[in-house]
């Protein structure tokens, strides 16, 4: 008897959690499967040249990517972009620190930084070939003439938001200079410096592939137009795709280090929430 | 400089601390130079831009001084061809701008009333939202060519999810006291939208539009460059092509000085619409 | 007068170069001399703290007292040399007082905003001592210590937002006993907390002093605590700051929040130090003086 009341009592929590795993995946699943199905259907059932069905884009995607392609294309596209975003995440904060930490500096350089920062990035392009060429070094330059700004300012942001409290009881236990700027500036100011680096990344992505559009004979970007360019429609979404996951991937990515950087934070967040 | 982006304002940041006994710290001393200072700052790098090229430091050929391109500026601004691309730019970027705040308030505050329903949505909200607006263009060209169209995809693209992201995150962060004392008046549903969940989530919708903005404007600017619809970024590529080195510095400043006005204006409209809010009233102009 | 029989800090009667203060027995550990605050600003300058002198005598308890507004944060901003004086001098030791000395800790009233958020409860206290180029053996002990002191020993690798608000403030002392201060500052570190935790962290305040025979330098403006902690209470005026008064606390040592709040000498030196403290806020109001805007 009372093995059967055991056996009943986990009878429902085990289908409960079944069930709550079915719908979690439910969850997951159930929209993309039924966008992808919808496009597939308006594919077969189109004439149109331009929408290709899944399994022609699908094919298209493993014969080009899983190839040589990946290194001529994709890789030297990512290496660039990884210099890129490191560079001006240096530059960004650096440059953000010094701004955020001295009001005479930031009063010095703030017109003329608000002017920098309000130009359109990929305006520079056909600057920087000019002035670099159309060589990796003008790529990296576009990427991080565009992604420096919302690290600088999110890290002057940040470095000026520094509690004064905090500030003070440093002083107190005689707490200064690298340990400071390392123990209690850059980490107070790491929640807005992690904001502007994700705001960077996305930038930096978008910056990648118009530098390759614009001028190149090789990279992502340029594989693309020229895709569209030749009318080779199905590689060319396949090209779109591998975009589309390069950057999910990065997102991923940058949401990892995030949680990783700032558990801290969200706990914080949290507990102020709570209160 | 307000640039801050950490998700939905800086509310959660600690109050403007008092200064030392409870007044105003520093207030003198960074008044009245700063103004000043900033003027400096502009002479210096408008007169560094200047030096460089009249030194050698840098070829002529690549870097104008600053007296030449703002005389071709000047010039350009005399003809109304600038102003065309203009208003073509600034057309593209509003509509654009106009669509995504619609399309995202209107998902956004129903998904925010609809949580079951928004479940199904966040997997492929995840995966869209990253995905490059500029992976696009292919699409764009194909579909549209060098139509307004094409700039309004891109522009649309990308606006869309910063405002949608940022409306859900003000409608998440209604203040369940706030709600059920609504509740407990009596307030039906749409006065609670009206009175409870529009004036949470107006800061974190004022945050994306203010990004969106400054977003829309570097993809309309991009549109007319590589898709080549009518713009200043069009007229930047012609330029280029053609060898007409100060043209080109001359549109870059002029697509400057029109990003620091949006950037204005947004901030105008910001403040405006937040004048209760504390994250407005505790702001130290900056 | 009786209160230090039990204080560990031991009979140095022997100090040659040290002044004595008034009440005599000790040397001098804290000097405070015609310090004035004036805040700039041309014609809206605000005169904060006009004139202050006191001294602490080594291993003292002083609290120091006085009206809402009355510049208790500044003095001890310029006491523990976060802000310099616009004349007079603060001197520690012996030594003059011109950036905060490695001889000193603050415990601030918002605790909350003095710890460090990203570290640990054990990083929070063990940092300061790193600075300090203490060992890693000694420090480990000092820290074990400390937080043992405050009872947080099983506490030790949570993060500060985890606890609640008077263990937060327990995480701030036990940084400062670390530290091992010759002053320690308390800037109304209990301002901000319920009124039982209040009670249990007065009674803590008193024992680690005793334990540690350091000198203490309490600002609160509760007048209650005030007299329930302090050997001495110091009575400031209102903003433009001068001490009012100076008030012995001739309590036993051992005290009790039941039984020494219901002595018939505390009902007395409380009731002395309220009128004083009425007295100081109507004078403020009456004198036509400076200071127009005396904040909040």
């Amino acid at each position: 008897m009372s093995s059967q009341s055991t056996t009943l009592s986990t009878g429902p929590g085990a289908t409960a959690s079944v069930r709550r795993a079915g719908t979690k995946v439910l969850h997951l699943l159930l929209l993309p499967a039924l966008l992808i199905g919808l496009y597939a259907y308006s594919s077969a059932n189109s004439d149109s040249y331009y929408m290709p069905t899944p399994d022609l884009i699908a094919a298209a995607f493993v014969e080009l990517w899983f190839s040589e392609r990946f290194f001529v294309d994709v890789l030297p596209s990512l290496a660039r972009l990884a210099v890129g975003f490191t560079l001006s995440a240096v530059l960004g904060v650096g440059l953000g620190v010094v701004l955020g930490l001295s009001t005479r500096v930031r009063a010095l350089f703030e017109p003329v930084l608000e002017f920098l920062r309000a130009i359109p990035p990929p305006v520079l392009v056909p600057l920087m070939i000019l002035l670099v060429g159309i060589d990796d070094s003008m790529k990296v330059l576009v990427i991080v003439s565009g992604c420096v700004w919302p690290i600088l300012l999110n890290t002057v942001e940040g470095v000026r938001a520094v509690d004064p409290v905090l500030a003070d009881t440093a002083r107190c236990y005689g707490i200064n200079g690298t340990t400071r700027l390392r123990v209690l500036v850059l980490r107070s100011a790491s929640p807005q410096i992690m904001a502007g680096l994700r705001l960077a990344l996305a930038l930096a992505i978008i910056l990648m592939v118009i530098s390759e559009m614009f001028a190149s004979s090789s990279g992502l970007g340029f594989a693309v137009v020229q895709f569209q360019r030749s009318f080779a429609i199905p590689e060319m979404w396949a090209g779109m795709v591998l975009l589309g996951m390069i950057g999910f991937a990065l997102s991923v990515l940058f949401e990892f280090a995030e949680g990783r950087v700032l558990g801290w934070y969200r706990g914080l967040r949290a507990a102020n929430r709570g209160e | 400089m307000t640039e801050t982006t950490t998700q939905g304002t800086a509310r959660e940041r600690p109050e403007a601390p008092a200064g030392a006994g409870g007044r105003p710290r520093g207030a003198a001393r960074t008044g009245p130079n700063k103004p000043l200072l900033g003027a400096v700052g502009i002479v210096a790098f408008l007169g560094m831009w200047e030096a460089v090229p009249h030194l050698g430091l840098v070829s002529e050929r690549f870097l104008p001084p600053a007296s030449t391109v703002l005389a071709a500026l000047a010039q350009r601004a005399t003809t109304p061809g600038l102003w065309i691309a203009v208003g073509d730019t600034l057309i593209g970027w509003g509509l654009g701008l106009a669509i995504a705040f619609v399309a995202a308030v209107l998902l956004g505050f129903a998904m925010g009333a609809l949580p079951r329903v928004r479940a199904f949505t966040n997997s492929t909200v995840d995966f869209l939202r990253p995905i490059p607006s500029v992976a696009l263009i292919p699409l764009a060209i194909l579909l549209y060519g060098t139509d307004l169209r094409s700039t309004l995809l891109l522009v649309v693209y990308a606006c869309f999810w910063l405002i949608y992201i940022q409306v859900l995150y003000g409608v998440a962060d209604v203040d369940p006291v706030a709600e059920q004392t609504a509740r407990s008046y009596g307030l039906g549903r749409l006065a609670r939208i009206r009175y409870v969940v529009w004036p949470t989530t107006l800061p974190y919708l004022m945050t994306g539009v203010r990004l969106a903005a400054a977003v829309a404007l570097i993809l309309a600017i991009t549109a007319q460059l590589i898709i080549g619809s009518p713009g200043i970024g069009q007229e930047i590529a012609v330029a280029q092509s053609s060898g007409a080195v100060s043209s080109v510095y001359a549109l870059i400043v002029a697509t400057g000085a029109l990003g620091v006005l949006i950037n204005i204006g947004v901030r105008v409209l910001e403040r405006r619409v937040l004048r209760w809010h504390t994250s407005v009233r505790g702001e130290a102009t900056a | 007068m009786s209160a230090n029989s039990g204080t560990s800090a031991g009979a140095d009667a022997a100090n040659p170069g040290a002044t004595t203060n008034h009440q005599g027995e000790r040397p001098t550990m804290l000097k405070v001399t015609g310090l004035q605050k004036i805040y700039n600003g041309g014609a809206n300058a605000v005169e904060a703290v006009r004139d202050l002198t006191f001294d602490l005598g080594e291993g003292k308890l002083v609290c120091l007292v006085g009206p809402s507004g009355c510049g208790k944060t500044t003095l001890l901003k310029c006491i523990a040399g976060l802000m310099p004086p616009t004349s007079g001098t603060v001197e520690l030791a012996g030594q003059s007082v011109t950036a905060p000395p490695p001889g000193m800790a603050v415990v601030f009233q918002e605790y909350g905003r003095s710890l460090f958020a990203w570290m640990s409860v054990r990083a929070n206290v063990e940092l300061p001592l790193k600075e300090k180029k203490i060992p890693r053996g000694r420090r480990r002990e000092l820290v074990d210590e400390s937080l043992e002191a405050v009872g947080l020993t099983s506490f030790a690798h949570a993060y500060p937002w985890q606890l609640s608000g008077g263990m937060q403030q327990r995480v701030a002392i036990a940084r400062a006993i670390a530290y091992e201060p010759q002053v320690l500052l308390m800037d109304e570190p209990f301002a901000a907390v319920d009124a039982q935790t209040r009670a249990d962290l007065e009674d803590l305040i008193r024992q680690i002093w005793q334990r540690m025979g350091v000198t203490v330098l309490f600002v609160t403006h509760d007048i209650d605590e005030a007299v329930y902690l302090g050997e001495r209470v110091l009575v400031l005026s209102s903003s433009p700051t001068v001490v009012q008064d100076d008030i012995t606390v001739d309590l036993p040592t051992e005290r009790d929040q039941l039984t020494t709040r219901q002595d018939e000498r505390f009902t007395e030196l409380r009731a002395r130090v309220y009128a004083e403290i009425q007295q100081a806020k109507k004078s403020a109001g009456a004198a036509p003086t400076a200071a127009p805007s005396v904040a909040h």
